[in-house]
C-alpha cells in the first residue's frame, strides 16, 4: 500500500531558536489510522503545521501520497483536510457558509458543494443549525462543524489535532463512530489526542513524540504488548476480606473495600486463570474493569523513566 | 487546479468579502454617505459659496472629484486591512492557506472585495453630491478607469499593510498617520495653483495629487496634473505592489512561521 504521508529528516527551529523537530521520520500508510501522541510542546502541532504548509519547514522532505508539500503544495493540499486544535472560522458566517465557502476553496462546483454540505451536516448533526451564525455553536458542535468543513472536498487524507478536546464523553464516542466510518470508506485518518483512550479505541498505527523526535513508532498493538503488568479492578457480589487470598494462587491481590479487590495481571497471564482462582474459593465478581487505560500506563511508565 | 476552479475560488473570497462589508453596511456605506454630505454642506455650500471659483468650476463642483475619491482610498484600503487582518487574528485566514488556491487568487478575491467596497462608496458619494450639485462627466473612460485604478492600488495597500500588522492598532496607523494626510495635502479641496512654489514641489510628490487630479480630470476636464503621466504612474503603482504582495505571500510574512 502507498503512503499517505512520508517525512524524512524534518527539522523545525522557529525564529526564537527553539527547536520543534529534530529529525523526524515517519510513514503513515494509505486508509491507516494513525496516532500521533506525547506531551505538550512535544512537536506534534508543529509537525501537523508543516504537512498543512502553515508552518515551514527548516529542512528535510514531508509529501503526502507523493507530493512534497515544499515543491508541490497545491497538488499536495488537494488531497488533505486539516481539523485544526483551535477553532478558526469566522464566527460571523453561518453555519452553511462556512462549508460552502471551504467547499469554494476547492473549487468544488456550486451544487456540488450544496449536497456535500448537506450530507456532511447531516452526518454530523448539524443540518438543524445551518442558519446560524457559528459563534451560536457550543464547543462540540464547533469541532464538527470543522470536521465538515475538512471533509467537504473529500480529502483522501484526514488530519485531525486533538479533535475532541472539551466534548462530551457521548458526543465524543458518536464523532469516534464517524471517523471509524470514514476511515472505513478508505481515508487515512492521522490523529493527535491527548485522550490516550481515544488513540487506543480507534488507532491501528502510532507513533510518540518526545522532545521533538519520535520516541516510538508501531502498532498499537505490539506498543500494549511492552506493558509490563496491567492491573484489573474486580467488583465481588457479596463482601469480602483480605483472609479469603490467603493460600490460593491469587495471593498478590490487594483489597481495596469490602466489595472489591484489584490484581496485576502479568505479560503471558491470562484473565480466565484468575476466574478460575475466584471460583475455586467461592468468589463470585459482579464487574471487572482495567484499572487505568493502558496507553495512559505505558505513558506514565515512560515518564517516569525519563 | 483547473481555470474553472481558480475562478470558482476566485469568486467565493469574492462572495465572502462582499457579503462581510453588506452584513455591516451601518458601519462600512452609511459613515462616508453621512461624513461626505456634511463636507459637501459646510464646504461646498456654506463656505463654498464665500470661495467662488477654484479651476473654472464653482467650489462644490470642484471638491466633487476629490470627496468620491477620498471616499474610495479609504474604503478600498479599509475593507482589505479589516478584512484580512480579521482573519488573520481569528485564524480563519488558515481556511483559506491549507487550500490548494495559488496565492495570486487569494490576492485578487481580497482586491476585488475592497474594489468593490471602493466603488460602491464612490457611488453612494456620487448620489449624494447630486443633492447638492449637477454636473456631468466629462470623460467616461478615464474616469472609470482612474477610480478603478485607484481602488486596486489602495486594496493592495491594505493587503501589505494587514501583512504586517501585528494588532489592531498596526491597521490604524497607516490610515490615520499617512493616508489622511496624504488625501487632504492632495488637492482634495484646493487647486495647487494657490500653492507657492515649495508647496507645489511638496505636491508633485503626493502620488494622492495625480490621482485627485486625474479624476478631476475625467468628470471636470481640469486638472493640475498631466493626465497620461497620472495613469501611467497609476499602472506603475499597481503592478509594483502587485509583485510586492505576491512575493510577500510566497515567503508566507505574516502568515506562516
Amino acid at each position: 500500500m502507498a503512503s499517505a504521508i512520508s517525512i524524512q529528516e524534518l527539522h523545525k527551529t522557529y525564529a526564537n531558536g527553539h527547536q520543534a523537530l529534530r529529525g523526524v521520520d515517519l510513514e503513515v500508510q494509505e486508509q491507516d489510522f494513525f496516532a500521533l501522541l506525547g506531551p505538550n510542546g512535544a512537536g506534534k502541532s508543529t509537525l501537523i503545521g508543516i504537512i498543512s504548509t502553515l508552518v515551514r519547514q527548516t529542512s528535510g522532505n514531508v509529501s503526502v501520497f507523493g507530493k512534497s508539500v515544499a515543491t508541490h503544495p497545491y497538488e499536495a493540499k488537494l488531497d488533505f483536510g486539516i481539523v485544526p486544535q483551535e477553532v478558526n472560522f469566522s464566527p460571523f458566517e453561518k453555519v452553511a457558509d462556512v462549508v460552502m465557502t471551504q467547499a469554494g476553496y476547492y473549487g468544488l462546483h456550486r451544487s456540488v458543494a450544496r449536497e456535500r454540505t448537506e450530507r456532511y451536516l447531516r452526518q454530523l448533526g448539524l443540518w438543524d443549525k445551518r442558519d446560524n451564525r457559528s459563534r451560536m455553536l457550543s464547543g462540540g458542535m464547533k469541532r464538527r462543524l470543522m470536521i465538515a468543513r475538512a471533509l467537504v472536498h473529500e480529502p483522501r487524507l484526514l488530519i485531525l489535532d486533538e479533535p475532541t478536546a472539551g466534548v462530551d464523553i457521548d458526543l465524543r464516542r458518536s464523532m469516534w463512530d464517524f471517523l471509524q466510518e470514514i476511515n472505513k470508506g478508505g481515508t487515512t485518518i492521522v490523529l493527535t489526542t491527548h485522550y490516550l483512550e481515544e488513540a487506543e479505541s480507534l488507532c491501528r498505527n502510532i507513533a510518540i513524540f518526545d522532545d521533538g523526535r519520535i520516541t516510538e513508532c508501531t502498532s498499537m498493538k505490539s506498543l500494549l504488548n511492552k506493558l509490563e503488568l496491567q492491573t484489573f479492578i474486580f467488583d465481588t457480589q457479596y463482601e469480602i476480606d483480605m483472609h479469603v487470598f490467603r493460600g490460593s494462587d491469587i495471593g498478590h491481590a490487594r483489597i481495596l473495600d469490602t466489595h472489591s479487590f484489584e490484581i496485576d495481571l502479568k505479560p503471558g497471564e491470562d484473565l480466565s486463570q484468575i476466574f478460575t482462582h475466584l471460583s475455586r474459593i467461592n468468589i463470585l465478581v459482579k464487574n471487572v474493569r482495567s484499572k487505568t487505560n493502558r496507553l495512559e500506563q505505558f505513558f506514565l511508565s515512560r515518564a517516569k523513566i525519563s | 487546479m483547473s481555470s474553472r476552479q481558480k475562478y470558482v475560488a476566485f469568486e467565493t473570497i469574492l462572495a465572502k468579502e462582499v457579503r462581510r462589508f453588506t452584513r455591516i453596511w451601518v458601519q462600512t456605506l452609511v459613515p462616508p454617505a453621512i461624513t461626505i454630505g456634511l463636507y459637501f454642506l459646510i464646504f461646498g455650500n456654506l463656505i463654498g459659496a464665500r470661495i467662488g471659483d477654484m479651476g473654472g468650476h464653482s467650489y462644490i463642483e470642484f471638491i466633487v472629484p476629490g470627496l468620491i475619491m477620498m471616499a474610495v482610498i479609504q474604503n478600498s484600503y479599509a475593507n482589505v486591512v479589516s478584512s484580512f487582518f480579521s482573519q488573520k487574528f481569528q485564524r480563519s485566514i488558515e481556511e483559506l492557506l491549507v487550500s490548494p488556491i495559488p496565492n495570486y487568487v487569494i490576492l485578487c478575491g481580497f482586491v476585488a472585495g475592497g474594489v468593490v467596497r471602493g466603488l460602491a462608496v464612490g457611488a453612494i458619494v456620487l448620489l449624494v453630491s447630486f443633492t447638492f450639485t449637477d454636473f456631468y462627466i466629462h470623460d467616461l473612460t478615464i474616469t472609470v478607469l482612474i477610480i478603478f485604478l485607484t481602488a486596486v492600488i489602495f486594496s493592495l495597500a491594505g493587503f501589505i499593510n494587514a501583512l504586517f500588522a501585528n494588532s489592531f492598532d498596526d491597521i490604524s496607523i497607516v490610515p490615520t498617520f499617512v493616508l489622511t494626510p496624504l488625501i487632504y495635502l492632495g488637492g482634495v479641496f484646493y487647486s495647487v495653483d494657490l500653492l507657492p512654489d515649495a508647496g507645489r514641489l511638496v505636491s508633485s510628490l503626493n502620488p494622492i495629487f495625480y490621482m485627485v487630479n486625474a479624476f478631476r480630470f475625467g468628470i471636470l476636464g481640469t486638472s493640475d496634473a498631466n493626465i497620461y503621466w497620472s495613469i501611467v504612474m497609476l499602472f506603475t503603482f499597481s503592478a509594483l505592489l502587485s509583485t510586492s504582495c505576491i512575493m510577500l505571500l510566497r515567503r508566507g510574512t505574516g502568515l506562516r512561521h
